[in-house]
């Protein structure tokens, strides 16, 4: 391995044991046993297969595709904090569209379902993008100030115009049948892992060895020699990462839909439009180490439930150790710039 | 030196940057009532030395005595306080404050008295033109200078060093400048000057020290010194001068070639070395910008950005993926939307060789170069595009002799393979070196300058006193 | 005739109090941005505040309770200064971490102390101190110079924040810092003492923002109460084009669309209480868009 792809993991190692490290030391100054606590977080996670399929690996699949939205834009410089929004606004259709393609094949219903969750998510954010284009609006404030609003929808329509029919919970029927992803017997493993996988390949191809690709990382990398140097129409880059960044995050919303919950419902999502953030910086944005890292924070989830149940730590502490995650990994691109910096200061005499 | 009383000395000034050594036992010495010029080539440490002088960088050895007494300054705030203020090259006042508060901040104080002095105080050569309330950002580049001349009066300073004032001005308004620093001297203050024009030693300093790659190679009177002598401590032995003889042997470009582009209103033909003279800020960049943008039915366009840090490479990606940018539709470099990179970085490999990059391989960060190899990318990657028009702005500037020389080359033979190069540089003498023909700049408005116009003529006319041959009536 | 007055009174006297976290928020993250530094963590530095005021309140009284959320806010925006500031890290990308990491965080602290989803805690508040005289003015009186003595606090810190900006040396210092690092450091400013210190005041107002929403308006903590006010404070300084008069205009006018609620309530129209919940987001949106290109930044923001 070159010098050059080894440093991201060990970077991401160190963040990931800097993240471990302060849970535990909240845990030990909360008052509860840190090793009982880390060992119910492992035991939750990976602790059977059942385990592993049915809790860690079907919260990596919103993680990893929510992931794979929140780096397409940060390739190009841009920072939608707004997946969970964008999430919602996916479920929220992929729910209305899934109830109304009973007695379709299964295969276009699933797709009918998918490709609307995908086009909301792209509705979603195209406000924050024209903002973005027009007015010159902070991306980061916009999207993420839609996700309450995001929220407030999911209330209304659960509560009014997709409430169920029997009017008692505010939640909305259940989807079609047909609408609802084959399952890994004996698991609650649904056929968006394939998903997940195919897209993460076909972005590392993308990203790769395209020209799309590499004007993405033009862009994001500088924005300005892009644009003089590279002839780089720079807005219209940007604008093309986020929207796609939506799509992905609605459809990660639509299949959550089709594949777990079979219905809305407020609070569907813990969170995985910032857990994502997390996701996707940790893996440096590379797709095939999104997949990783995002089974790596399902693990982390899924043990969260775990620990809570056997050793009554709040789940929402994990949090506090995605939070460290980030911060360290970006406390490490620091320190790797600075360091590369100091090499090159000799080559330039004032 | 033995007999008066130095205001500054810095002796045996060292400093390292890594492995570059910037300064080696450098001594450089100010004497009140004498301006005492600091000449050598882009590199050879003389803004190092006088950063030392402020307070920004500290020495790695030697000493600094001010006023006899030694001392160490340990930050710009010191330097003030000792009597020392600078004249930065790149301004430093902020244009979203008036000219008070810059002086007031500059003073550590809001009512700008210092030592009993007002703004009354300063001279008032230097502060007409400078409203008190007038933002700086509205105020043009001379004003600009004259108020970092007044910050350093303002806090009281004996001593001036000013850095390489005259690259921003026109001709003319140099002789205003030095005016004011011969006032300034004659009043008993003691100042440095950087430059690496040999003329302005001869017209303003009283003494001059030669650095050269980090050392001292002559310290003495102007008096007794000729253009040649400082230009051997300058360059040292074995660089010809060559201007003139390259100048003569570029062909001159037949008659029938086809015009290839306007220049404000001026024709442009294939081949053509043109120069383009202008001061920052007159519209020059918007023309070549315009011209950049279009593709025209002649060919493509190449453009060498002035900024090459942020316009023309990503420093975080590598020599081969740099070359990319801009050649991503070029059939050599892709294949439809494919990127085809085994290709891209064995042809970068041969455009390393072939403009003598210094770098250890294709996938080196362009960070990692040093200024003049960064700039030999971004001209590799223009004429890799075999343009029809290569624009070039201020492509030498912060290169040493030899990578100006190789980059001067390069514009020669491009235009020689029947190229329209345009050359925009804010030093004077290397757009009357390149340029068969000149084209000035002021207002938005260009007017071609006569053939073998010289520098008063064409200063004039940066200035927008002449407009080509005519004398413009007030 | 008077129904209609109390009813007038009612509302300005809402929009008023509901302005108070948003404009002490505000005057904090102006001082931020003047000086450079563009700080996300905002929201995360309010919700501690909240959190640190709930259980200061519990113990000691409100008094202690504000105290303990000024601390929590300059220690939120401590860790935002080390990463951001200190280690030079984007500012963008660490203030939106500290802002996750405090949402994290407050949740785990609040359930541990207080157990699971519990119902509200009931705590001492701030009561309305009716200021002697100007209270007796008609409308405006009550309205106005009947508020918290957090409000009032609020309000001093308008003219105070402008004077110090435009009248005092240091913040001549801090203006400079903000337009360009490299200047002001040339000027002789301490350019990172200067935006640590900022960052810290903005922290600490951040903080007692929190604390009055708390205290001083709802009257209970719950998790993730502050719902994207810290962002809407941002907003509110882009609004106010980074001057405190003009933020306290803008504090105002989120203050009013947000007690518009009561009003239409008192007006007996029934409308989604979501739609609500989203107005100050679409105003807040509106008002960035509006309002940008013709605001100056400061130059060196971010950088």
């Amino acid at each position: 391995m070159s010098r050059q792809s080894v440093t991201p993991v060990i970077t991401a190692l160190a963040a990931l044991g800097a993240g471990i490290g302060v849970l535990a030391i909240g845990l030990a100054a909360s008052g509860y046993d840190p090793i009982l606590g880390l060992g119910a977080l492992g035991r939750g996670a990976f602790g059977s297969w059942y385990n592993f399929t049915s809790a860690t690996l079907v919260r990596a699949v919103p993680l990893i595709l929510l992931g794979l939205g929140v780096a397409l834009a940060f390739r190009a410089g841009a920072l939608n904090v707004g997946a969970e929004g964008q999430f919602y606004a996916g479920a929220i259709v992929a729910t209305w569209v899934g109830i109304h393609v009973a007695g379709w094949p299964s295969a276009l219903a699933i797709g009918a379902v998918w490709g609307a969750a995908a086009v909301a998510g792209v509705l979603w954010i195209a406000l924050p993008v024209l903002l973005k284009v027009r007015f010159g609006v902070l991306e980061v404030i916009s999207t993420l100030l839609l996700n309450f609003v995001a929220e407030a929808a999911v209330s209304y329509a659960v509560t009014g115009p997709l409430q169920e029919a029997k009017r008692i919970y505010p939640q909305s029927d259940p989807i079609a049948a047909a609408a609802r992803l084959p399952l890994l017997p004996g698991s609650r493993l649904h056929g968006g892992i394939l998903l997940t996988v195919l897209l993460a390949a076909a972005l590392w191809f993308l990203f790769t060895r395209t020209r799309w690709g590499f004007r993405l990382k033009a862009v994001g990398l500088g924005p300005e020699a892009a644009r003089v140097s590279g002839r780089i129409p720079v807005k219209r880059v940007i604008a093309g990462a986020l929207l796609w960044s939506g799509a992905l995050a609605g459809l990660g919303g639509g299949v959550e839909i089709s594949g777990v919950t079979y219905t809305l419902f407020q609070n569907l999502s813990p969170g995985y439009g910032f857990t994502a953030i997390a996701v996707a910086l940790l893996a440096r944005l590379h797709p095939l180490g999104i997949v990783a890292t995002g089974i790596l924070f399902g693990a982390i989830e899924a043990g969260a439930q775990g620990m809570q149940r056997e050793a009554g730590v709040p789940a929402v502490a994990v949090q506090v150790a995605e939070a460290t995650i980030i911060l360290a990994v970006l406390l490490a691109e620091v320190l790797a710039r600075r360091s590369a910096a100091r090499t090159v200061r000799a080559e330039d005499p004032a | 030196m033995s007999g008066e009383r130095a205001s500054l000395e810095l002796l045996g000034i060292s400093k390292a940057f890594g492995s570059v050594h910037a300064l080696r036992g450098a001594d450089f010495s100010l004497v009140p009532g004498k301006v005492h010029a600091l000449l050598g080539e882009n590199g050879a440490g003389k803004s190092t030395l006088l950063h030392i002088a402020c307070g920004m960088i500290p020495p790695d050895a030697g000493v600094i005595r001010v006023r006899n007494a030694e001392t160490v300054i340990r930050s710009p705030r010191a330097a003030r306080a000792l009597g020392i203020g600078m004249v930065h090259q790149h301004f430093t006042s902020i244009g979203a404050l008036t000219v008070r508060e810059n002086i007031a901040l500059s003073v550590g104080r809001t009512d700008r008295v210092v030592d009993g002095r007002t703004e009354a105080d300063l001279p008032r050569r230097l502060m007409a033109g400078l409203p008190e309330a007038a933002r700086v950002e509205s105020l043009s580049v001379v004003l600009r200078q004259r108020l970092e001349i007044a910050k350093a009066l303002a806090t009281g300073a004996s001593i001036l060093l000013l850095d390489e004032p005259s690259a921003v001005l026109a001709p003319s308004e140099v002789d205003e400048l030095l005016i004011l620093v011969r006032e300034f001297v004659d009043a008993g203050g003691a100042a440095a000057l950087i430059t690496h024009k040999l003329r302005e030693v001869f017209m303003a300093a009283d003494r001059v020290t030669v650095l050269r790659h980090g050392v001292v190679t002559f310290s003495g009177a102007v008096a007794g010194q000729t253009e040649e002598t400082l230009a051997l401590a300058m360059i040292g032995e074995g660089v010809e001068r060559g201007h003139d003889g390259e100048r003569q042997a570029a062909p001159i470009p037949s008659e029938s070639a086809p015009v290839v582009a306007r220049f404000g209103d001026v024709p442009l033909k294939a081949g053509e070395l043109v120069g383009i003279a202008a001061i920052e800020g007159n519209g020059q960049q918007e023309l070549l910008r315009r011209i950049a943008r279009g593709d025209g039915a002649l060919g493509s366009v190449a453009l060498v950005p002035e900024d090459r840090t942020t316009e023309g490479l990503i420093p975080d990606l590598s020599i081969t993926e740099n070359l990319v940018l801009g050649l991503d539709e070029d059939p050599q470099w892709a294949r439809g939307r494919r990127l085809d990179w085994a290709r891209a970085r064995s042809r970068t490999g041969e455009l390393i060789e072939a403009f003598r990059i210094r770098a250890e391989s294709p996938d080196a960060p362009v960070r990692s170069l040093s200024g003049g190899n960064q700039q030999k990318v971004v001209l590799a990657r223009a004429l890799e595009r075999r343009p029809a028009i290569l624009i070039a702005e201020n492509p030498t500037r912060g290169l040493d002799i030899r990578a100006t020389a190789f980059v001067h080359a390069q514009l020669r033979a491009a235009a020689a393979a029947g190229v329209l190069v345009l050359v925009y540089s804010t030093d004077l003498d290397e757009v009357l070196d390149l340029g068969r023909r000149v084209l000035v700049v002021h207002a938005g408005r260009v007017a071609e300058a006569p053939r073998g116009a010289g520098r008063r003529l064409v200063g004039d006319m940066l200035l927008g006193i002449v407009r080509g041959a005519t004398k413009v009536e007030p | 005739m008077t129904g209609e007055v109390v009813a007038l009174t009612g509302f300005v006297a809402a929009a008023i109090r509901i302005s108070t976290p948003l404009l002490l928020a505000a005057t904090g993250e102006m001082l931020n941005e003047r000086a450079g530094v563009i700080n996300l963590g905002v929201e995360g530095a309010m919700l501690a505040g909240a959190l640190a005021s709930a259980m200061g309140a519990a113990a000691g009284g409100p008094w202690a309770g504000a105290l303990l959320a000024v601390a929590a806010g300059v220690l939120v925006a401590g860790v935002f200064a080390a990463v951001a500031i200190g280690a030079r890290a984007d500012q963008i990308i660490s203030g939106t971490a500290i802002t996750l990491g405090s949402v994290g965080l407050t949740g785990a602290i609040y359930r541990t102390a207080f157990g699971p989803g519990g119902p509200g805690l009931s705590l001492p508040t701030f009561s309305a101190v009716p200021i002697p005289g100007l209270f007796e003015v008609p409308v405006l009186g009550p309205s106005l110079f009947n508020q918290p003595a957090l409000t009032y606090l609020a309000w001093l810190l308008v003219p105070m924040a402008w004077w110090f900006l435009f009248r005092s040396w240091w913040g001549l210092a801090l203006r400079a810092t903000g337009e360009s690092k490299d200047a002001a450091r040339a000027s002789g400013v301490p350019v990172r003492r200067v935006q640590v210190l900022a960052t810290l005041t903005g922290g600490a107002l951040s903080g007692l923002a929190g604390a009055t929403l708390v205290l001083a308006q709802v009257g209970t903590f719950a998790e993730k109460m502050t719902a994207g006010r810290g962002f809407i404070a941002i907003a509110i300084v882009v609004l106010g084009r980074w001057h405190p008069a003009g933020i306290l205009l803008a504090a105002l006018l989120f203050g009013a669309a947000n007690a518009l609620q009561f009003a239409f309530q008192a007006m007996r129209l029934s409308v989604p209480y979501q739609l609500f919940l989203v107005l100050p987001y679409g105003l807040t949106l509106l008002a960035l868009a509006g309002a940008v290109g013709k605001a100056k930044a400061p130059a060196g923001l971010g950088k």
